[in-house]
């Protein structure tokens, strides 16, 4: 699990051998399919991911947010708290806490009914002893700190008259309010405007910065990634395929499928784009072996052998591709 | 296959509105598109970028006739479309087609893929049997023939917005009006969709109306690029001369706001982060409509309206402060 690409400070989000799945009429759906992941405090790491690849499923049972027929194995670890199979009871003073987490639409998160400063406030009592009226001053100085103007006057608002923008720093507010060690962005920029987007990824980097909060930071969007992670997981078919340190990671993917995603993105006029071919795999039955072989320009008869291939050290990154050190070889 | 294709002048598009409030009822005029011109040539595409509100899908539509444009001209190789009858208009649709973001939406659930791209042909009153023309169709968007006796519920996303292309080419048309046609798509899946839509533009010569809010789409598939603001144009070029060399202070802060897939360009990068939002398209600002989010507003941009004309960059601009920036 050691490597160059690991901080020095310890982790404060332990994620080992998690597996998710779930019943259906055509039998279990396995979607994540035994995954690790270590966050450091203060740390921002991006996990990438197409639509299926089990990256919003990891967090959200990491969140014990997934419904109760998920049959959920492994570990997961905030400042040294387990959170898998722990009662309700005790992970909803864990959530909001320790761990929070914000989504792509924070319309569909803030109750319409409420006033915004109420609601912040709310996140504060839940966790604290405080009385309502410092609850409300907290409310205001967190609205302060992500960026909403007068924040005294909109606290009396209500979440209508709220761009999407400003929402979004809303639930970021709330989802730091108790200060937690770890802070998860389910693809919080995704129904934002581009200039929009920029301004929610700078109150993101403030957060990390001066509330030294973990950030995992969920996306389909590559640029995003390159933009404000230091490092990345690069997860398939419910698994982690690839691991890096951001620099290495677009100056030389370890796998095919990372490989794939960067050739994929529109540049220039006149380039051609080269494209994955297929499509993802079915999780009710994932191939043996490698699930990004079926895909795969480079898969052999090894690739199809035995479990999924683990994450292993290769040079500063980390790969599960089995036939990486033929490929590289090739390459050069 | 050169000359102007269409021709879009002065479009304006106006949507009203009533709200009541219980005691009263306001009436308000939503001004999604504010004036619009531009042209497109044979055989190339002109790409249409713009923030949600900006009106880009409603030119979509006013250019194909969809929805009547309040006022404005747009015509199509010299024929006026908005003053044309139905009946005359309806012959003309076969010549121009659109596609859209959400093919599962566009396509009938319970009619095979072969009848649902049969059915322009049938609409049309094209005679004979179809089954020779769709078999073409599905391979020339890279699906088998063997698809076309299945639902669209059997296909993947990627798949679907193939099924949607095929169907859109059944009547050869000549112009396509591409409406966010691969935003719901993963970037391994898009690739294959773009490559389709060169290829097919190659072999067959149509031109694209390409309406997208992700700009490296756009670059990567437009030979002019369009950018929208508040229902206006600010800023028309090259699709090379707008990504390196724009003039216009949205359009810098447009490009500068998205994320290149590259860490250290990212680092490198001074970027110009906008304040607040896109202001309603019902009550827009005076003069220049960019003025409440713009760096370089200054009073005349409250009062005057500045015209898309070229001031010495050239390509038009509609900028008091028009300054080409060399972007990374």
């Amino acid at each position: 699990m050691s490597n160059g690409s690991e901080p020095s400070t310890p982790h404060v989000l332990e994620i080992r051998d998690l597996r998710v799945s779930f019943p259906t009429d055509d039998g279990m759906v396995q979607a994540v399919r035994g995954v690790d992941l270590d966050v450091g405090a203060g740390e921002l790491v991006g996990v990438v991911g197409e639509s299926g690849s089990g990256k919003s499923v990891t967090f959200l049972a990491a969140m014990g947010l997934l419904p109760k027929r998920a049959k959920i194995t492994g570990s997961v670890k905030v400042a040294g708290d387990e959170l898998v199979g722990v009662p309700d009871r005790q992970m909803r003073k864990v959530r909001g806490k320790k761990i929070a987490m914000i989504f792509q639409d924070p319309l569909s998160a803030l109750n319409p009914v409420h006033k915004i400063g109420d609601q912040v406030a709310e996140m504060v009592l839940a966790h604290t002893d405080m009385s309502r009226s410092n609850a409300h001053d907290r409310a205001i100085d967190l609205l302060d700190m992500v960026g909403i103007p007068q924040p005294r006057q909109r606290a009396k608002q209500y979440p209508h008259e709220f761009s999407g923008g400003m929402r979004q720093r809303v639930m970021i507010a709330m989802g730091v309010a108790n200060d937690p060690e770890v802070l998860i962005a389910d693809e919080p920029t995704t129904a934002l405007d581009v200039t929009v987007q920029a301004q929610i990824l700078e109150v993101i980097q403030r957060v990390q910065h001066e509330m030294n909060t973990a950030v995992v930071f969920i996306t389909h969007d590559l640029g995003v990634i390159a933009r404000i992670a230091s490092r990345v997981q690069v997860m398939y078919a419910g698994r982690a395929v690839e691991r890096a340190l951001v620099d290495d990671l677009f100056a030389h993917p370890a796998h095919p499928y990372t490989t794939g995603l960067l050739t994929s993105l529109p540049g220039r006029v006149g380039t051609r784009l080269i494209p994955i071919t297929g499509a993802p795999p079915n999780m009710l039955k994932p191939p043996s072996g490698c699930a990004f072989r079926p895909r795969c320009a480079h898969a052999a008869a090894v690739c199809a052998e035995g479990d999924p291939p683990p994450l292993r050290p290769f040079g500063t990154q980390e790969t599960a591709c089995v036939r990486i050190d033929e490929l590289t070889q090739v390459a050069r | 296959m050169t000359g102007v294709m269409l021709e879009v002048t002065d479009l304006v598009k106006n949507f009203y509105g009533k709200s009541s409030s219980g005691i009263r009822t306001t009436k308000y005029t939503v001004q999604a598109v504010s004036g619009v011109s531009f042209e497109l040539d044979q055989g190339k595409t002109l790409g249409l970028v713009g923030e949600s509100g900006s009106g880009k899908s409603t030119v979509g539509r006013c250019v194909l006739q969809l929805i009547k444009p309040t006022s404005g001209s747009v015509k199509y190789n010299g024929a006026e479309l908005t003053t044309m009858g139905a009946g005359q208009l309806r012959g003309l649709r076969r010549e121009m087609q659109i596609v859209f973001q959400d093919p599962y939406a566009s396509l009938d659930p319970r009619m095979t893929v072969g009848s649902s791209i049969a059915e322009p042909l049938k609409i049309h009153g094209i005679p004979g049997n179809h089954e020779h023309k769709v078999r073409n169709l599905l391979d020339l968007v890279g699906l088998s023939p063997l698809h076309a006796k299945r639902f669209p519920h059997e296909f993947s996303g990627g798949q679907r917005q193939r099924i949607g292309i095929a169907r859109a080419l059944a009547l050869d048309p000549k112009l396509l009006v591409l409406d966010e046609p691969v935003s719901a798509l993963d970037v391994s899946i898009q690739a294959g969709v773009m490559n389709l839509l060169e290829d097919i533009q190659n072999e067959l010569g149509l031109g694209y109306l390409f309406i997208a809010h992700d700009l490296s789409v756009v670059r990567h598939i437009s030979d002019m690029v369009a950018v929208m603001y508040l229902g206006k144009l600010v800023e028309m070029a090259s699709s090379e001369d707008i990504f390196t060399q724009p003039a216009h202070p949205y359009t810098q802060a447009l490009l500068s706001a998205v994320p290149q897939p590259d860490p250290a360009t990212e680092r490198e990068r001074r970027r110009v982060v906008l304040t607040g939002d896109v202001p309603s398209p019902i009550n827009p600002p005076s003069g220049c409509r960019f003025r409440t989010r713009c760096p370089k507003a200054a009073d005349i941009c409250a009062t005057e309206e500045p015209a898309l004309a070229d001031p010495g960059v050239g390509h038009p601009v509609a900028c008091h402060f028009a300054e080409v920036k060399a972007m990374v």
